[in-house]
């Protein structure tokens, strides 16, 4: 516990990407089995329920912690807190079992929770509680309870996992949702002690094929006949397995978002397959704005409501799968074929294909390119007609061509300092344009927060600017007066109510910085809203 | 035969802090008045403008380090220990752990007793005389820490995590951000006490208070400002600097530094997450819970009046202790900066 109690806390004061990835390789390397498992899972899905049972934790607490501490008192401190675990972890007397430092594996504790009533465990909780400091206390709270929040995304767990023993991280992806915790057969292949884990017939998440952003350069490279185009959805990538009488639904980066759309799991319930798509709302064929989509998204639970007002629907563009044949080395207009062949004959509801577009010359394709401003289209994706599909992005085999973006021109208005190596820069800005006032005058309203698009020369001369041109500080956060101009990059605009402009813009960032330009001479909020699509 | 006058009869809030009418003093007022006692040097306690002082030689001499020679008419030293009269209530100053010259206030009078603590500590402290506790009727107390999650480590086992740090990061300066005045030389007379013999740089803002408690006697050891000095003979080493300067301007001359912040505060994981620091240090100058309620006891003080803080937490638990509490509310108090 003392190790794991220690990562967590490394972990958590830690913000740079290779520090944390290093610190978990490190742990995964010299931990033994079944613990560092325990860990891994603590880390990215939690410890599964049949392993411990379903732990009412909550209630456990209340009723070990009412032992010592008087109710007023435990809610004072858990309303300062802010984190049952963690304030339970400060208030649990430190006993002379603690002083004595004893040091129980994650696996004694999974052994001594897991069975018993829910007195007897409550009981076992509370002894382990006593022989832990505040550190082990709380490491412990996070390993049963799950959430430890220390800045640890499961992608970045199982990065780490791949470092630590020299294997490519799609590898790990790919046999993770065949895996069960404490993951012993997949340490004991990292180590070369087994064999590589054989999912079987279970759905899994098969690494996806990513495309470049196309530059000028590349046009010359390319030739028209090598490709087809299709169009890029305002959606999010979703791949679909579906095997043995289950189905997940994979985000890009490999977790599980199954639970938030139960519809697209029933539709694809009788197939075995593994397809790639879009996911998007999509109302009487229209595809909806963006936001429809983000209110399914990271959800355990959805509601007949939600199901009904953001019925969820997948364009699919490719055919990874089918029954047991893997199609992932055929060149894509292969697959495509049998793509085609596989909807045709199945048609599963809540689908569609998206459609190719045809060109006869990428002159023609920027003419098309160009002339679309639909909803619901990003842009363009070309696909070389051999690529195979491939982990990651791979050189010169698929490209994203987003359509130009729109660019306003907006007064930075609000600063933040950002973090870790940020820290000591203003490097968050919030911009606004120019609307009427009810006094007959103008003010300036927000529309949106960029913190890119600058180099670290343009982000030394603002931030100075900022400091010059404070008018007031609050926390980490300064209002400056309105007088530099932010040329600002974005996708799209939205509506929003969250915002008192009414509007949201999609993918801001900084494009130019307008040294020349004065304030007054920024865009209005009427402009940016005719750009709302 | 004495009329006992219970406390609450000359000794109250008033407008500029708390008062003691009988002798025309208050202690510790938050802005300038013609007579003032006061317990310690934090800008919170002691400002700048009052008629007349009386305080700890420690106190005075730091005062006049942070506002000036003339930042008050007169200056009346008392030594811990000593008493004297004014206007019939005897004074007498007695040590409250705090920081150096940091003393608790004792009010005889009409055969009451109050002791006004000021801050104060009951941990060990190298730098400043220990906690007396002086039983009385009114106990006056902060609150700063009075929630029972805060238990605060001995401040040796925080330094013992930084040289651990330090010995796992050679590469990387750990820049200590505490408050400039008491908790910084305190750190860096504990990590002398461990055995860090190498120079400890100070930023400018703590330079000044570092040399004042090394004249006054407390042994420090090589310590030397930033300024001037090349940051690359500080890899690996130590600065000291206030909180503030962690993510400051000032900061940038250091390539990729371990921030450390020695503080009560970082106990709790919301708190240093919100400061951002690699190295949360949790080393308090205020009692803890255990610590604030067993000196409550041991004053054996009829009634408690608490001055800032959290006085809710702390007013609740006394009362189901059956031992009357109230909450003063003083304002112009600073928690944060601890």
């Amino acid at each position: 516990m003392k190790a794991f109690a220690h990562l967590l806390d490394t972990l958590g004061n830690t913000q740079s990407r290779n520090r944390k990835t290093a610190l978990l390789a490190r742990y995964f390397r010299d931990t033994p089995d079944p613990d560092r498992g325990y860990a891994l899972a603590a880390l990215t899905d939690g410890l599964p329920p049949k392993l411990i049972g379903r732990l009412p934790l909550r209630r456990m607490l209340g009723d070990l912690t009412s032992r010592f501490i008087d109710p007023v008192l435990y809610k004072l401190s858990r309303d300062y807190v802010g984190d049952t675990a963690e304030t339970v972890a400060l208030l649990w007397p430190d006993t002379s079992v603690a002083r004595a430092n004893t040091d129980p594996t994650l696996n004694d504790v999974i052994m001594a929770m897991r069975e018993g009533t829910t007195g007897e465990r409550s009981e076992a909780l509370g002894r382990l509680l006593d022989g832990l400091d505040t550190s082990g206390r709380w490491a412990l709270l996070k390993l049963l309870g799950g959430a430890p929040r220390v800045g640890v995304s499961a992608r970045l767990a199982k990065t780490a996992l791949a470092e630590a023993f020299g294997q490519d991280v799609s590898d790990v992806e790919e046999l993770w949702h065949a895996l069960e915790v404490p993951y012993t057969d997949l340490f004991a292949w990292l180590e070369g002690r087994g064999p590589k884990p054989d999912p079987g017939s279970k759905p899994v998440f098969r690494p996806v094929m990513l495309a470049h952003p196309i530059e000028d350069e590349d046009w010359p490279k390319l030739s028209a006949d090598d490709f087809t185009a299709e169009w890029k959805w305002d959606g999010i990538r979703v791949q679909i397995a579906a095997a043995g009488g289950d189905v997940r639904v994979f985000s890009r980066q490999g977790d599980d978002v199954s639970a938030a759309f139960p519809e697209i799991r029933s539709a694809f319930l009788p197939y075995d397959c593994v397809a790639d798509g879009e996911l998007l709302v999509l109302r009487s064929g229209d595809i909806a704005p963006f936001n429809d989509l983000q209110q399914r998204l990271n959800r355990k639970v959805v509601t007949a409501k939600m199901l009904r007002d953001y019925p969820a629907h997948v364009r699919l563009y490719d055919l990874l799968f089918e029954e047991d044949q893997d199609l992932r080395a055929l060149p894509f207009a292969n697959r495509r074929a049998r793509l085609e062949a596989w909807h045709a004959k199945h048609r599963p509801p809540l689908t569609d294909l998206s459609a190719l577009v045809p060109f006869a010359s990428f002159e023609a394709l920027r003419a098309i390119w160009s002339a679309t401003r639909d909803d619901g289209i990003e842009g363009l994706m070309l696909k070389r007609r051999d690529s195979s599909y491939q982990a990651g992005r791979v050189k010169g085999q698929w490209f994203k061509w987003k359509r130009a973006a729109l660019t306003l021109d907006c007064v930075l208005m609000y600063a933040q300092r950002g973090s870790g190596k940020r820290s000591s820069f203003y490097s968050d800005y919030t911009f606004g344009v120019w609307r009427d006032n009810d006094g007959g005058g103008v003010e300036l309203v927000p529309v949106g927060k960029a913190y890119s698009g600058f180099t670290d020369d343009e982000l030394r001369l603002l931030d100075k600017w900022v400091r010059a041109n404070t008018m007031e500080t609050f926390g980490p956060v300064r209002a400056v007066t309105p007088g530099l101009v932010l040329e600002v990059a974005f996708d799209a605009v939205q509506t929003s109510t969250r915002h008192k402009s009414g509007v949201a813009m999609r993918f801001p960032r900084i494009h130019r910085i307008r040294w020349d330009k004065p304030a007054a001479e920024a865009d209005t909020l009427a402009t940016v809203k005719a750009l709302i699509g | 035969m004495i009329t006992r006058a219970p406390v609450e009869t000359w000794l109250y809030p008033a407008d500029a802090g708390l008062f003691c009418a009988p002798g025309n003093f208050y202690i510790d007022p938050h802005r300038a008045v013609d007579r003032a006692i006061i317990t310690h040097g934090h800008s919170d306690h002691a400002r700048s403008g009052h008629g007349a002082v009386l305080a700890t030689t420690e106190t005075v001499a730091i005062m006049k380090v942070r506002y000036g020679e003339n930042c008050a008419g007169a200056f009346q030293a008392l030594a811990l220990g000593e008493a004297t009269t004014i206007n019939g209530v005897v004074v007498r100053l007695e040590p409250a752990g705090h920081i150096l010259g940091s003393a608790q206030v004792v009010l005889d009078f009409g055969g009451q007793r109050a002791v006004v603590s000021g801050d104060y500590k009951r941990a060990a402290d190298p730098t400043c005389q220990g906690f007396e506790v002086v039983p009385c009727d009114v106990f006056v107390t902060e609150a700063t820490f009075a929630l029972p999650v805060f238990r605060h480590e001995p401040a040796r086992g925080e330094v013992a995590k930084l040289l651990a740090s330090m010995a796992a990061e050679p590469e990387r300066t750990h820049l200590i951000g505490a408050y400039g005045l008491g908790k910084c030389q305190r750190m860096i007379r504990v990590i002398r006490d461990a055995g860090y013999d190498k120079p400890i740089y100070l930023h400018g803002a703590v330079l000044e208070l570092t040399r004042l408690y090394q004249s006054l006697g407390v042994e420090l050891g090589d310590v030397r400002p930033v300024a001037g000095e090349d940051p690359k003979d500080m890899v690996g080493g130590i600065v000291m600097c206030p909180p503030s300067a962690l993510g400051d301007r000032w900061s940038r001359r250091f390539n990729d530094p371990v921030t450390a912040f020695a503080s009560g505060w970082m106990r709790v994981r919301g708190r240093a997450r919100q400061r951002g620091v690699e190295l949360p240090l949790v080393v308090s100058d205020h009692v803890d819970w255990p610590e604030l309620i067993a000196t409550i006891g041991e004053t054996n003080a009829a009634e408690v009046w608490v001055t800032h803080g959290r006085d809710d937490a702390l007013v609740h638990y006394l009362a189901t202790l059956g031992r009357k509490a109230r909450a003063l509310a003083l304002v112009g108090r600073d928690e944060e900066a601890e």
